[in-house]
């Protein structure tokens, strides 16, 4: 209960992955938080998860208490999410309030009433499991069943205050119209409670976007601002709390190497073990190569890699390695290297970034190699892969994983990228892989541009492929504007008498 | 005629309980000729009747008998809206 000596209000962890992190520990301890969401919001999902996390991780048992679908339908529903309420009400753990309405049987109003019964119900049920959470879904059915709203507002603040009373930390869930406006239907949020979060689902550029905003959290801190969220079987909402990841990757000074010793060298020694590059180049100039290397080189040291591809299947990259003089085979059977082959389209990229975080855990690698990052930009929104980017490239680095990334230039020679626009500031080394056109001839140039806390090669070398993988030579003499994609010889004679030029200026 | 069969549910002894019992015996008495059983219940004494019935709001009267069944909720003070849920024609004013 309240303490005497300090008036702050703390909160209960709701076990929700990644809420409590924007909720900065969870929800208002003996509170009553309004949930508002729009059809498809997963504002149930939300408020069974509540329960179901309460009674799996901390032994909180719960109240649902719901106005809209039959508990058996609930039962039904949430059993894909992995969530066995029927076990839970047996062991004594989770109890119903079912307050749906009755099908087909007409009810009048013929005089004054109140939810006395409702509260009572709340109460008996509340006693009975030992309850420390509630639910209570949706409010809408509630409103739409009584139409003396101001009365129905008025009961349901005297169940949060009753609520209040017993110590419960409840949520309850609000209908919106509509994305941005009216926080509720029924102006809930202004009578009833102190603390108010959204859910969102838009739709922005054709994709579907969930979001959790916490609108207020009266008298506590909370993080502001919208948050992705996803919805994943077997596990439910799992929220993701981008910017308040914070920035306290510790950074490593060992090195490994990228498989090639010539582009080690480049780098001054290899890359940094906690580092992410990003390789940028167009279709066809050896960004599949780098990465295989890159994959195939951890393994002398025992290094397991995780390679995530993206344009190519397993077949093709495990042929391609092959003829590189990589057997894939051999390191997967030896448990060095996992491949995940998958279509960016098969699924939203918030779930792409949690597969990632899943396959990241399980496997344990040293290394992550993406194959490209670029071909996920087409499954999101701008924002949306930003978002993407920040979290994939926090979560390695918190790892002490080197990733390496890859980004398909649109242009064929010179050539930026809306990868290389959103993730050239995180990225700790960027390299760049250019089409050279000279006298006639394309040749292939590779040049490190970035290399964070360390000297690298500053020359753009020739770069050249063979069936023993890649081979870096010589730097690009007499030649300039190779990176404007406008590359022009420059005569060595012309060179000395510019030289001479500049010497004799200066000596004049 | 058939014999009603009816419940009324109650939150404790308020005076809209009060007030719901007995307009709910004057109702019975005027229009049912003694053809009638009352049964009140009390939520905070018998949650689990409530809890079957899913009684959400107070007073709810429940008309078991004759079918169909009937749900009336509030204190019966409207008299008419009471008669109308109980199916009871009026025939007051009729000759």
């Amino acid at each position: 209960m309240s303490s005497y000596h300090s008036n702050r209000i703390s909160k209960l962890a709701t076990g929700i992955a990644g809420f409590d992190a924007i909720a900065k520990g969870g929800l208002p301890e003996g509170r009553t938080t309004l949930i508002a969401g729009s059809a498809g919001s997963a504002k149930t999902v939300f408020a069974v998860q509540f329960l179901a996390e309460g009674i799996r991780q901390f032994d909180q048992h719960g109240v649902f208490v719901t106005f809209e679908e039959a508990p058996a339908d609930i039962r039904r529903n949430m059993a894909s999410l992995g969530w066995d309420i029927a076990a839970w009400e047996a062991a004594g753990c989770w109890a119903f309030v079912d307050a749906s309405p009755l099908p087909g049987e007409a009810e009048v109003i013929a005089g004054a009433y109140d939810l006395g019964a409702l509260l009572a119900r709340i109460e008996v049920a509340v006693n009975r499991v030992g309850a420390r959470r509630l639910a209570m879904d949706s409010l809408g059915s509630l409103f739409s069943h009584f139409e003396n709203h101001a009365l129905i507002r008025n009961e349901l603040f005297r169940i949060s205050a009753a609520l209040k009373l017993m110590n419960i930390t409840a949520i309850m869930t609000a209908e919106r119209t509509q994305e941005y406006g009216d926080i509720s239907r029924y102006g809930v949020e202004e009578f009833v409670v102190d603390n108010v979060m959204i859910l969102r689902n838009v739709l922005d550029g054709e994709k579907r976007r969930r979001t959790v905003e916490l609108l207020k959290f009266r008298g506590t801190e909370h993080q502001k601002g919208e948050y992705p969220l996803t919805v994943l079987p077997g596990q439910g909402i799992v929220v993701i709390p981008l910017s308040a990841i914070e920035l306290k990757q510790r950074s490593s000074n060992t090195r490994l190497t990228s498989g090639s010793r010539e582009l080690d060298a480049m780098c001054g020694g290899g890359f940094f073990r906690d580092s992410i590059i990003l390789v940028s180049g167009a279709t066809g100039c050896g960004k599949t190569l780098i990465t295989t290397e890159f994959a195939a080189s951890g393994a002398s040291g025992d290094e397991r890699c995780l390679f995530l591809a993206f344009e190519e299947s397993r077949d093709q990259l495990t042929r391609n390695a092959t003829g590189w003089g990589k057997n894939f085979e051999d390191l997967e059977s030896r448990g060095l290297l996992r491949v995940i082959a998958t279509y960016p389209e098969t699924m939203g990229l918030e779930d792409h970034l949690i597969a990632i975080k899943m396959a990241i855990d399980e496997f344990q690698p040293n290394r992550v190699a993406v194959d490209s990052l670029s071909a996920l930009e087409r499954v999101s929104t701008v924002k949306g892969y930003r978002e993407f980017v920040i979290g994939l490239t926090s979560f390695i680095k918190h790892r002490e994983i080197a990733g390496l990334f890859t980004s398909t230039t649109p242009r064929l020679i010179g050539g930026e990228s809306i990868t290389e626009a959103h993730i050239s500031t995180i990225t700790d080394s960027i390299i760049l892989l250019r089409y050279v056109e000279m006298f006639g001839e394309i040749t292939r140039g590779i040049t490190v541009l970035k290399m964070r806390g360390s000297a690298h090669d500053k020359e753009i070398r020739e770069f050249s492929i063979d069936a023993n993988g890649m081979h870096i030579g010589k730097a690009f003499r007499n030649v300039t504007g190779i990176l404007s994609g406008h590359p022009r010889h420059v005569e060595p004679q012309e060179i000395g008498r510019l030289n001479a030029l500049f010497v004799n200026h200066n000596e004049a | 005629m058939n014999k009603y069969l009816l419940k009324l549910y109650i939150t404790g002894c308020t005076p809209q309980s009060e007030r719901a019992i007995s307009n709910l015996y004057r109702i019975c008495e005027a229009e049912m000729q003694g053809q009638f059983e009352v049964q009140i219940i009390d939520v905070l004494q018998s949650p689990e009747l409530a809890e079957k019935d899913r009684i959400i709001a107070t007073p709810t009267l429940i008309k078991d008998l004759p079918q169909p069944l009937r749900r009336i909720i509030g204190d019966l003070s409207d008299v008419e809206r009471v008669l109308r849920g109980l199916d009871i024609e009026q025939i007051h004013g009729q000759p």
